[in-house]
Order: C-alpha cells, then sequence, then structure tokens
C-alpha cells in the first residue's frame, strides 16, 4: 500500500465552526465543488438545500422501503395460503379455505408494517446505528451544534484530506476553532 | 402579458390578457357547442340508452366539481400555505357547480326511465322495495336534489367571490378567517349532500342494493380525478409561462402526492364495499358485483382494479415521475379516464345486462357534460387572477419545498 503522503494517521476528522447557516452553506458549497465526499454538517435545526450545497446522492432508502413492503405483502399471501388452504384447511361456514379477498387485509396489514420496519431499521443500517458516540462529538465546543453553532467535519479519511491544505480552505472560508479530533 | 405586481417578491403575471382571456372563452364555448351538439344527436337517435350515457357523463363533471370544492374547503380549513396558487385552479372547477342545476335537467326529464324499479306503478308491488318508498318517490326525489344544489351553487359561489375579493382588498386576514370559519360547516355540508346525491342518482339505480359506504366510494373517486385536472392545468399554465414562482415543480409534486395517496384511497374504500359484500354474501347485497361480473363486464371490473388503482400506484410511486411534466401528465390524464369508467361500471350495467359495450352514444352522454363544465372553468378563468394575489399566505406557497 503506497503510504499518504502527507495524511496524519492519528486524526480522524477536522471539525470546526460558523456562526450562520449561511457560512456553514457556502462552506459545504465550496468543499463540495473542491471535489470532498466524506465531509458531514452538523446544525442545531434543519438547514433547507443543504444537501444539494453537499452534493448528496439522493438517500438509498426507498428502495429498502419497496424490497421490505414486497417481501410483506408476498409472505403474507404465502402464508395464509400455506396455513389456510394446504397445511390446516378449515370449513368455516362453508367458505374457501383459501381466498384472495380474505388474505388482502393481512396482505395489506403486513405490507405496512414491514414498510415501517424497513424505513426505520433501514435508517439505522444507513446512518450506522446504534452508536453511541461519533469522535466528531470530542471537539470541545460541539455541544453547540445543538444550540447556536453549525459545524462542518471533513472527514481524514477523505481522498483530498490534507491537515494543513483542508485547513487553510475552511479558514478562508471563516470556520472557527478548527480542531482535528482523535478517532 | 399585462402584468400585476405582486407584493413579497413573487412578480408573476396574475391575470390573463383581453386577448388571452378571450381564447380561453372561446375555447370554452367551442367545447360547450361540439359536446352539446354530439349530446343531442346521440339524444335523437337512442333516447333511452342516452339517459343512462348521459347520467354517466353528468355523474363524471358533477364528481369532479364536488372533489374541486371540498379541495378548497379543506385548505381553508387547514390554513394550508403552499396550496394557495393551485387553490384557484380548483375555484375554477368547482364553479361547474352552479350549472350542475341546469345539467341535471336531462336526468330529470328521464328519471322515469332511469329509475322505474322505484317510481314506476309495480314499485309498491315489491316488497323489498314498497319500504323504501318513503324516503324513494319522486316528490322527495326532486326536493333533495334542489337542496343539493342550492347548497352547492352557495358554497361555490361564496367561496369563489371571497376568494376573489382578496385580491385588491385592504382586510384580506379578515376576508381569510372569515373563509376558514365558515369552511369547517360547508365540509360537513358538502360531505352530507354528496353522499346522499350519490344514494339518489346512482344507488336508487338499483333500489334493493344498498351499501353505506358508497357516499364516500364516490367521493374518493372525485376527490382524485379532480387532483388529475388540477395538475393537468398546473402544468398547461406553467408550461405557457405563469406561475414562476406562485406554482413550481414543488407544488406540482405536491398534487402528485395527493394524487397517489387518493389513488389508495379509492382503492381502500372499493375494497371495504366488496369485502364487506363479499364476506357476507347475501344475495341483495351480491347482486350489484354479479351484475357486474356478467361477460365482458368482467373485464372492466378488471380494469378498474389494475387502472383506477395498481397501475397509477405503481406508477406515480416514484419521486422523479411525480416531478417530471410528462410523468404526471400522464398519469393525470389517466385517472380522469379511469374515474370515467368508474361511472360507466356503476350506471351502465343497469342498461347492458349482457356484458358491455360502448358506443357513440355514450361518448354523447359524456361529452355534453364535459362541454358544458369546460366553458364554466373558462368563464372563471377569463375573469380576476390566475392566483389569490392578495392572500396573506402567498409568501408561504412561495417558500415551499419539497426535502
Amino acid at each position: 500500500m503506497p503510504e499518504p503522503k502527507t495524511k496524519s494517521r492519528k486524526a480522524h476528522a477536522l471539525v470546526g465552526y460558523f456562526d450562520t447557516p449561511a457560512d456553514l452553506f457556502h462552506c459545504c458549497e465550496t468543499l463540495r465543488d473542491e471535489g470532498y465526499k466524506d465531509f458531514d454538517a452538523h446544525t442545531p435545526f434543519p438547514v433547507h438545500g443543504l444537501e444539494h450545497a453537499m452534493g448528496l446522492r439522493p438517500s438509498r432508502l426507498p428502495w429498502i422501503v419497496l424490497a421490505a413492503a414486497a417481501f410483506g405483502l408476498s409472505s403474507a399471501y404465502l402464508m395464509q395460503w400455506w396455513m389456510g388452504g394446504v397445511d390446516y384447511p378449515l370449513n368455516i361456514s362453508g367458505k374457501p379455505s383459501f381466498a384472495l379477498p380474505s388474505s388482502i387485509p393481512i396482505m395489506f396489514e403486513l405490507t405496512v408494517l414491514c414498510s415501517a420496519f424497513g424505513t426505520f431499521f433501514g435508517m439505522w443500517g444507513l446512518n450506522r446505528l446504534p452508536r453511541y458516540y461519533d469522535p466528531v462529538m470530542k471537539h470541545p465546543s460541539f455541544g453547540r451544534a445543538t444550540d447556536d453553532k453549525f459545524f462542518i467535519a471533513v472527514e481524514a479519511k477523505e481522498e483530498k484530506y490534507d491537515p494543513e491544505g483542508t485547513r487553510a480552505l475552511l479558514e478562508k472560508l471563516g470556520a472557527k476553532e478548527l480542531l482535528e479530533v482523535e478517532p | 402579458m399585462s402584468g400585476q405586481v405582486v407584493k413579497n417578491g413573487a412578480r408573476d403575471v396574475a391575470k390573463l390578457t383581453p386577448e388571452q382571456a378571450k381564447r380561453v372563452v372561446t375555447f370554452g364555448a367551442a367545447a360547450a357547442v361540439v359536446g352539446l351538439g354530439v349530446a343531442g344527436a346521440a339524444y335523437a337517435v337512442d333516447r333511452q340508452r342516452f339517459a343512462y350515457s348521459y347520467l354517466v357523463g353528468f355523474m363524471f363533471v358533477t364528481t369532479i366539481a364536488l372533489g374541486a370544492l371540498m379541495f378548497v374547503l379543506i385548505q381553508h380549513v387547514t390554513r394550508a400555505g403552499w396550496s394557495v396558487g393551485p387553490r384557484r385552479q380548483m375555484e375554477w372547477v368547482s364553479g361547474i357547480l352552479p350549472w350542475t342545476v341546469a345539467l341535471f335537467v336531462p336526468v330529470a326529464m328521464n328519471a322515469h326511465t332511469l329509475y322505474e324499479a322505484w317510481m314506476g306503478p309495480h314499485a309498491a308491488e315489491d316488497k323489498g322495495i314498497a319500504k323504501k318508498l318513503g324516503y324513494l318517490n319522486p316528490q322527495f326525489f326532486f326536493i333533495r336534489a334542489a337542496v343539493f344544489f342550492s347548497a352547492w351553487a352557495l358554497l361555490a359561489w361564496w367561496f369563489g367571490k371571497t376568494s376573489a375579493a382578496l385580491d385588491d382588498s385592504k382586510e384580506s386576514k379578515t376576508l381569510t378567517k372569515k373563509m376558514q370559519a365558515a369552511s369547517a360547516p360547508a365540509i360537513l355540508v358538502t360531505a352530507l349532500t354528496l353522499t346522499f346525491a350519490a344514494f339518489d342518482w346512482l344507488m336508487s339505480l338499483e333500489p334493493k342494493w344498498y351499501s353505506t359506504i358508497f357516499g364516500v366510494y364516490i367521493f374518493s373517486g372525485g376527490f382524485w380525478s379532480s387532483l388529475a385536472l388540477l395538475a393537468l392545468m398546473t402544468i398547461y399554465l406553467q408550461g405557457k409561462g405563469f406561475f414562476q414562482r406562485v406554482s413550481t415543480v414543488e407544488h406540482r409534486h405536491d398534487i402528485g402526492k395527493l394524487l397517489f395517496g387518493f389513488t389508495v384511497f379509492w382503492a381502500y374504500i372499493a375494497f371495504s364495499q366488496f369485502f364487506l359484500i363479499w364476506y357476507a354474501n347475501i344475495p341483495e347485497e351480491t347482486i350489484f358485483f354479479k351484475h357486474r361480473w356478467v361477460e365482458s363486464w368482467q373485464q372492466v371490473s378488471m380494469l378498474l382494479l389494475f387502472g383506477h388503482f395498481v397501475i397509477p400506484f405503481l406508477w406515480l410511486m416514484p419521486r422523479t415521475i411525480k416531478r417530471s411534466n410528462a410523468g404526471l401528465a400522464i398519469a393525470a390524464v389517466w385517472c380522469l379516464a379511469m374515474h370515467y369508467v368508474d361511472m360507466y361500471w356503476l350506471v351502465m350495467p343497469n342498461l347492458d345486462h349482457q356484458g358491455a359495450h360502448f358506443t357513440w352514444i355514450d361518448l354523447g352522454g359524456l361529452l355534453g357534460p364535459v362541454g358544458v363544465a369546460a366553458l364554466a372553468i373558462a368563464l372563471r378563468a377569463s375573469k380576476g387572477s390566475l392566483f389569490p394575489v392578495g392572500d396573506p399566505r402567498l409568501p408561504e406557497a412561495v417558500r415551499l419545498q419539497n426535502l
């Protein structure tokens, strides 16, 4: 493996903050245009359009939900067909032991249930949860990300990361209290 | 284009030029003349078939207009901000309602053909019908119709007029609050009149059959197709260069989401109606679906299942389709066609007992009411502004974003 030139092996990320969402927005746009990918923003409230400024691709979550929904729908059908129609048919008021109309409510419910699970746990998976803390939180002022500061964190695993160059770039954009946090 | 400048940074063209307005009205008038012409010819050729075909067309137009009125009322009662622009187009569509009383004349004239089972001389001989004659009798039927039409005309007129008054009123907040206060009782009135109109004009075609969810079923289809019409009008107006700010791709996306949602709502209600009847398996209830499972009616029933639910459901699911002009327009045209199939499926089996066969008479029954509706919309569109210029929630509509 080629040795990275100036990459600090210890640092996890370079973390700093801005006073206004506009500054953060501008910073994200600049990083995106510079070709940075592994960086994240932490804000006290949702900043509209930030995902575009960061150049994030649309979430893969809908596909996970679709797969979960298809699984729920088909498993509900197969389960009822197997239980009611094949394995243990019961004669109830002379009604057919298996029929599609009577199966639809269960098919609907399991589709909804599996979609909800797919959404909730799919989100966990995509966000690598549960996780008790993120190294970014080691920044001494990080608590203010839930109050009045707008944080930027450029991860060291980023291809373009360079302790001096990235720091200079962020400083130029107005980031404050820039610190390298350890993993 | 004449430019009425709007506050809050939005500088959309708010009015049609006199030439454009004239063209819109000419188009509406032409549609009405052609529609009524075809309808008249159909009436002359086959009076009996036309009575049923016309009822299909009449219900198609009336349910869409009621859906639009309901949309307007819901925006007021929920104090919706995003829909301030699209609300105006729905006010135009609900403007069909004062005309429905005129559109009802052919139905009233043919009432004895359509509702022979309980209006005819043999009604009292059938025990199942005799008990219902206290409600189902010609006098009460026409009194109720008069109540429905008065209520609808009043609501459509008042909400349209008050919303238009926002444009140059200094008390737009007071007017908005007034509409908000009136909208809740108005929803109640619309829901009840719509339900009983559905009972009177459609369900009573088979007087022994009944379904308590029938009113909701009619509402779901009407609301769904009024959203489809709104999508088409929005795409058209945006394509013509109107609505740069008050209505954008974000608003279209939201209309698409509602269309998607009500696709599911219709299916939910339609299945709820079918499921209980299927499960209980009582002859006077199952007869409704038995009539719709004869010969080619079977294919029409399946067309409804797939065309009214499965296909639009899958088509409208992706975000990109709802945000694409072509994707949403295709869905909207398809939904309107399916709403017609739905109305056809409700009415025509009472005439075509041996299976569905569509003829040009049916087209006449559709085009007559649709032409008049087009004129009613055109007359509203040609007057006043294209969106409520003075609405206090306009800035909110301009800011809309889908994350």
